[in-house]
């Protein structure tokens, strides 16, 4: 099935001898001229880019504490190098979450630290050459910024702060990646990461209906560019078409249809996921945000809830805020943004929604919490709100739930493998080998209790699976989205009586 | 005045003048490079004596590590926590200890005597782990390895004086109260207790510009010390005021 070696499953996770340069090899494809320039990176390596990598990093330092304090903390001391589901899966010791901050940091103590510059031999330190910049392109494109190491350093040293700042190095002089790169000048031209113009999402958005009209009996609506909605809702544009994606849209537009919410899809800002933040570019970022704020303030709405994406919930929640606030002239009664996740719970938690649970009793479910909700964002009054929440909405929609071993989910969850900007074709073999300790993971409920599904709330997550774990031995269709099941067990209250709920749960 | 004094008096106004400046410029700096986006490693405080309990739980206990190794936990703790007793013993060279405030200072005596152990226990289960464990070895650069080795040289040479070649503590305690007041009173001669003075103005003297850095920079860690709230509170840092020029907040 591939040209390369898919690890096996063990009973837990070991912690394995590295083995020197596995994936050496691995790299993405370097972003050309026409996806570099339209976000201000020059168009291939520049000529004076050693020096120009220097500035950047100098700059850099200057405006990113964490940046110069990581760089600077780490005693070395051990604690991160099993945590980075990159080691686990590959063996390759670079994959260490500190080897990999060494890669940059041997650079910064060289140029910017007394004893790099008088001692490098001492501390490590070294030029900054071709085989360096070869190095960073290869392993800065080997982490997921997907934050575990951070939670077990002892300083909170974040590896992903680390990778996002070499990344934005990398692209200024010249070497960005094409995915990324690529991606975000179809959502800063077109309004989406899939390039799906306006006319196209109203044809995708119009079948919807129909189908869900087939299906159900009730004109569920799934509106777009709607002046004077009240709520405007952005989502993964993976949601548009993408299974398990588009059974999630269908759930949001039951539960917004159920509350009896005005609400819109903004074809302008049709996309949640923002790319920005993978290359580490404040810039690109604030860009993309923008364009949230526009489609609000152009549509006048009063609220804006976030679709199910993982690394789009770390922007939206933690720098949506920041990068395109101050958010004045929305309703100051619900937080922005909220999560899908939030809505459904709020409602749940009003009796609002009522479910069929036994809809979904063909299933036994587990739930995936993805890397950047978990350990970048909150849901939620409560610190862990994010945890509790997704299992809340599941639990109202199953009946059959168990969670993963204590050590790989929550906190301490593994990322699927395929976030960070790495879900790409061209990094296949990273992408399978890093999903290792999420499908030891799963394989242990499967064994021990007979789980059949696994759901996510994150776009590249379900993306992820659905490409990985076949070589695992599982089914690309066990990857379900949480407003999927909500989708299939939410009973719709104008529904003609005998597609309504029968289970002896009393009506409103 | 013996020419032995005035070498170790200078020394240590040196290695104290390196510290204090290379400490204070460092933290400055950490002080005030902004941090732009809000990023604490989650679940997070929501409120900043939330964040306090959450950084003096790190400092402390050093809860993070406690999570993730528990051997580098034990080791490291130990270590931390009877270097910081044997400091605190040594404040008896510097201070008065007939005052009041100081009354604290001889009741730890007999406990900071057997710290000198626990320190070198401690340092003696990091560096294994530093040559056992093929991950640690990996990452371990020549600098690692040095650090460890003075620490180790520092608390032997200490617990030599103690226990085997006992030094003159009183003319000890009258150079350093000299070197306050800067007069130059003698130094005992004991080699033992020269190495280990030459070996902590090493220490003083790399200080700020080695990992050792990690003291001051844990209190600055953003993923440690930022409260939970992007929501309810717009953060921003003067750079990203001076991007919004454009007008696309508005
Ligand atoms: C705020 C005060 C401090 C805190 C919270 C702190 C915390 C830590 C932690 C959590 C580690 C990693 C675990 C370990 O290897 O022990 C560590 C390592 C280390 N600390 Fe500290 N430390 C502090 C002050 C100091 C001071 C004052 C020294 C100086 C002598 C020091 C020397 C070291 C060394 C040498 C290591 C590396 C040990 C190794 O090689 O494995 N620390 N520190
Ligand atoms: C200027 C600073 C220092 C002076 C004047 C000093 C002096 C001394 C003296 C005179 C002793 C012998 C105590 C006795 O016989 O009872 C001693 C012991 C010791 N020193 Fe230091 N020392 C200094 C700094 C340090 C530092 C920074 C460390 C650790 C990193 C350290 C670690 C020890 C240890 C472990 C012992 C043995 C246990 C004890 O007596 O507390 N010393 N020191
Ligand atoms: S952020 Fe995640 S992928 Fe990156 S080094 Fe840390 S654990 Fe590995
Ligand atoms: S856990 Fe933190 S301090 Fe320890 S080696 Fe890893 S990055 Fe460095």
């Amino acid at each position: 099935m591939a040209d390369f070696e898919v690890p096996e499953l063990k009973e837990y996770i070991e912690v394995p001898k590295y083995k020197d340069g596995t994936m050496a090899h691995s790299s993405p494809y370097i972003a050309k001229e026409k996806f570099q320039e339209p976000l201000g990176y020059p168009g291939e390596l520049i000529e004076n880019w050693e020096e120009k990598a220097i500035e950047k990093m100098g700059e850099l330092k200057g405006k990113y504490r964490s940046f110069q304090v990581f760089l600077d903390a780490c005693v070395k001391c051990g604690a991160c190098t099993d945590k980075c589901h990159y080691y686990l899966g590959t063996l390759d010791p670079k994959n260490m979450p500190v080897a990999r901050q060494d890669l940059l940091r041997k650079v910064y103590r060289r140029y910017f630290t007394f004893a790099g510059k008088w001692f490098p031999k001492l501390v490590g330190a070294v030029d900054l050459d071709k085989d360096v910049l070869d190095e960073w392109y290869s392993y800065f494109h080997q982490c997921s910024q997907c934050r575990r190491c951070s939670v077990y350093c002892p300083y909170g040293i974040d590896t992903a702060e680390i990778s996002m700042a070499a990344r934005e190095i990398m692209a200024s002089v010249g070497v960005g990646q094409k995915y990324c790169n690529e991606i975000i000048g179809k959502a800063n031209t077109i309004g989406n990461n899939l390039g799906l113009p306006e006319p196209a999402l109203a044809d995708t958005l119009e079948g919807l209906e129909e189908e869900v009209e087939e299906d159900t009996g009730v004109a569920v609506k799934f509106p777009l560019d709607q002046k004077g909605a009240d709520i405007l809702l952005v989502t993964p544009s993976a949601d548009f078409f993408a299974e398990p994606h588009v059974d999630g849209l269908i759930g949001y537009a039951k539960v917004f249809h159920e509350a009896g919410a005005s609400w819109t899809i903004s074809s302008y800002a049709s996309e949640a996921a923002n790319f920005g933040m993978f290359i580490g570019s404040y810039e690109n970022m604030r860009r993309l945000s923008l364009r949230v704020r526009k489609a609000a303030q152009d549509l006048g709405v009063k609220r804006i809830v976030f679709g199910e994406c993982g690394h789009a919930w770390r922007v939206a929640y933690s720098f949506l805020n920041t990068l395109a606030g101050p958010f004045d002239f929305l309703d100051p009664n619900y937080p922005v943004p909220q999560h899908i996740c939030e809505y459904t719970y709020d409602l749940i938690q009003k009796d609002k929604l009522k479910f069929n649970k036994t809809e979904n009793d063909h299933m036994t479910l587990t739930f995936h919490d993805s890397c950047n909700v978990a350990r970048a964002t909150r849901m939620g009054d409560k610190p862990g709100g994010q945890f509790d929440i997704p299992r809340a909405v599941i639990k109202a929609a199953c009946n059959n739930y168990v969670d993963m071993p204590a050590d790989t989910i929550g906190e301490a969850t593994f990322c699927c493998g395929g976030g960070g900007g790495l879900l790409t074709d061209d990094l296949m073999e990273l992408r399978v080998k890093g999903a290792m300790p999420r499908m030891q993971a799963l394989k242990t409920v499967t064994d021990d209790y007979g789980v059949t599904n696994i759901a996510a709330i994150c776009a590249i997550c379900k993306s992820q699976f659905t490409k990985v774990l076949p070589y695992y031995g599982f089914t690309m269709d066990q990857i379900v989205s949480v407003h999927q099941l909500v989708s299939d067990a939410i009973v719709l209250s104008d529904a003609t009586s005998d597609d309504a709920d029968d289970s002896g749960e009393e009506q409103e | 005045m013996s020419a032995l004094s005035v070498t170790y008096a200078i020394l240590f106004y040196v290695a104290t003048t390196v510290l204090i400046v290379g400490l204070v410029y460092k933290i400055r700096l950490y002080a005030k490079t902004p941090a732009p986006l809000k990023i604490p490693t989650t679940p997070a405080p929501v409120t900043q004596t939330g964040v306090v309990f959450r950084m003096a739980r790190e400092v402390v206990l050093f809860s993070s590590l406690f999570k993730s190794n528990k051997w580098i936990w034990i080791f490291g703790w130990m270590f931390h926590f009877a270097l910081l007793l044997v400091l605190l013993r040594h404040f008896r060279y510097f201070v008065d200890t007939s005052s009041p405030i100081w009354f604290w200072v001889p009741l730890i005596q007999p406990f900071g005597m057997y710290a000198a152990f626990a320190m070198l226990a401690g340092l003696g289960g990091l560096w294994a782990r530093r040559i056992l464990v093929d991950r640690v070895r990996y990452i371990s650069g020549p600098s690692d390895h040095l650090m460890l080795a003075l620490l180790v040289a520092i608390g032997a040479s200490g617990a030599m004086m103690k226990f085997v070649e006992h030094t003159d503590i009183v003319a000890v305690k009258g150079f350093f109260q000299g070197l306050l007041t800067f007069s130059i009173q003698p130094l005992p001669g004991d080699p033992v207790l020269l190495i280990h003075l030459a070996l902590v103005a090493v220490l003083m003297l790399i200080f700020p510009i080695s990992k050792l850095l990690h003291a001051p920079g844990i209190f600055f860690s953003p993923t440690r010390n930022q409260v939970d709230n992007p929501r309810e509170k717009r953060h921003q840092a003067q750079w990203t005021v001076e991007l919004e020029a454009d007008g696309g907040n508005k």
